[in-house]
């Protein structure tokens, strides 16, 4: 039970890779504050809770949820929907959760695809009769059921009602901080920021970005092996795509820091839905800019056939909160 | 409408000093063209953002056409030659998403071009009415909620 005085948090994962659980514990000593403000109900990662203890609890009981993760199954959908109705605040922690992440780049399949894959197509896999998860089967009179498959993976505020955002892959040491600072302030006078925060910035990720920037006068894009890029100049101006000019910032522009482009993981600057196509608009504006009047319509495709996989790279983590979430598969 | 047959629903971004001039031109030369193109006027076709060509085919439009001041008579120099890289690389995006390129289309219509406008917009409807409807029109199942 609770203490007095001490709020209830509760931590889940859905599609996630657990790199957002991880994050939490690097915010080191500061766990400690968390402990001292609030009792953890449930943390699938870390501590032995079953879904039937919160299940039990009463509605709005919990006072802080973080999820972090997709949902990319029932079982993600279903939890999201139990713990939005535990919690008094929802918390969408990472990527995944707030524009679908890495998992929702499976959004360019359906489920029969990737279980061809996963179950068939793999070199390593031995699988003639072509078994794949079921969510109901018999086995010696006995019933056993799984979780459904979907799809497509949504976001969680396209599954719940989500109050605040923590965007990153993974979430920044700073901004966890921030808010677990949110948090406190809760905790000790339940005074909370309005609906639909981002704990990050409202600039891009170039305001952190210490690199020079000079005129942008990319005549193609190099991946970032072809060339060994200025460590104090803009990469864009060296033609590496780096999405940094159409990301949220916040994340202290980390992988610039260690000379790899942004990939775009905070997602969208505040007021713009669609990340990939801010990207897309990004990229066409500075690419061939010298000399454009003179271009040809072929020079043009060719230029644009420099940028291998748009859809991957534009919506490496934002495809299912952008405009058309999924591949149209016919 | 009738049911059986299917009329395209068209969105055109058209700039206000090349392209809607040659609309209205084709309109007060009456110059008949297909009722299927829904018009929006913008100052320049370096206005229209990628990000307004996938919510209009999101939102169930069959065909976009984004028209423009041919190249060197931008009014304001330079905006249709971010047009044309950016509905070059949305065209290839379309591609990856399953949905037809062909249904977006770029064009340059003067402002003295009103037949040319009237033979664009013929000749865009034929071709999608080809085309058939939009997929995107369809299943929305996953759009449980929307932000």
């Amino acid at each position: 039970m609770a203490e007095k005085g001490k709020i209830k948090l509760a931590f889940y994962w859905a599609a996630t890779c657990g790199g957002c659980d991880v994050a939490t514990l690097d915010i080191e000593e500061k766990i400690l504050d968390v402990v001292a403000i609030a009792d953890i109900v449930l943390w699938p990662v870390a501590m032995d809770f079953k879904y039937q203890d919160v299940e039990r609890m009463e509605a709005k009981s919990i006072d802080v949820c973080l999820y972090n993760g997709a949902v990319r199954s029932s079982e993600h959908e279903e939890i999201a929907e139990m713990l939005r109705e535990k919690s008094k605040v929802m918390i969408a922690f990472g990527s995944c959760a707030c524009f679908g992440g890495i998992p929702g780049l499976g959004n360019v399949a359906n489920r029969e695809q990737i279980f061809s894959v996963a179950y068939k197509e793999t070199p390593s896999t031995v699988n003639p009769e072509y078994i794949t998860p079921m969510t109901e089967v018999e086995v010696a009179g006995e019933k056993l059921t799984l979780p459904e498959f979907y799809d497509t993976v949504k976001t969680l505020d396209q599954t719940v009602d989500v109050d605040y955002y923590v965007p990153g892959c993974p979430p920044v040491v700073d901004r966890i901080n921030d808010a677990v600072g949110i948090i406190a302030k809760y905790a000790e006078t339940g005074e909370l920021p309005p609906k639909g925060t981002v704990v990050a910035f409202d600039k891009t990720v170039c305001d952190e970005c210490p690199r020079e920037r000079e005129e942008k006068k990319l005549r193609r894009i190099y991946r970032p092996y072809e060339i060994k890029p200025d460590p104090n100049k803009c990469l864009l101006d060296q033609g590496i795509l780096c999405m940094g000019p159409a990301t949220r910032g916040g994340c202290g522009s980390q992988c610039l820091n260690v000379n790899m482009p942004c990939r775009g993981c905070m997602g969208p600057t505040a007021e713009v839905k669609d990340h990939g196509a801010a990207v897309l608009s990004m990229i066409a504006s500075v690419l061939g800019l010298e000399g454009e009047e003179k271009m040809s319509d072929k020079e043009v495709e060719e230029l644009v056939s420099s940028v291998n996989d748009q859809l991957g790279t534009f919506y490496r983590f934002t495809l299912p909160s952008s405009l058309l979430r999924r591949v149209i598969i016919k | 409408m009738n049911e059986d047959k299917f009329e395209p629903k068209i969105v055109g971004f058209c700039c206000n000093w090349c392209s809607y001039a040659g609309a209205d031109l084709a309109a007060t030369s009456r110059i008949q063209y297909p009722p299927n193109i829904r018009i929006i006027r913008v100052m320049c076709s370096g206005r229209v953002s990628p990000a307004f060509l996938l919510k209009a085919l999101a939102v169930g439009a069959d065909g976009v056409l984004v028209a423009g001041c041919h190249p060197g008579d931008c009014h304001y120099m330079a905006g249709n030659y971010k047009t044309r890289r950016r509905v070059e690389f949305t065209r290839r995006l379309l591609e990856q998403f399953g949905v037809e390129p062909e249904r977006l289309r770029l064009e340059w219509i003067s402002a003295s071009e009103g037949t040319k406008f009237a033979e664009v917009v013929t000749d865009f409807t034929d071709k999608i009415r080809k085309l058939g409807p939009n997929s995107l029109r369809g299943d929305r199942r996953w759009q449980k909620r929307e932000r």
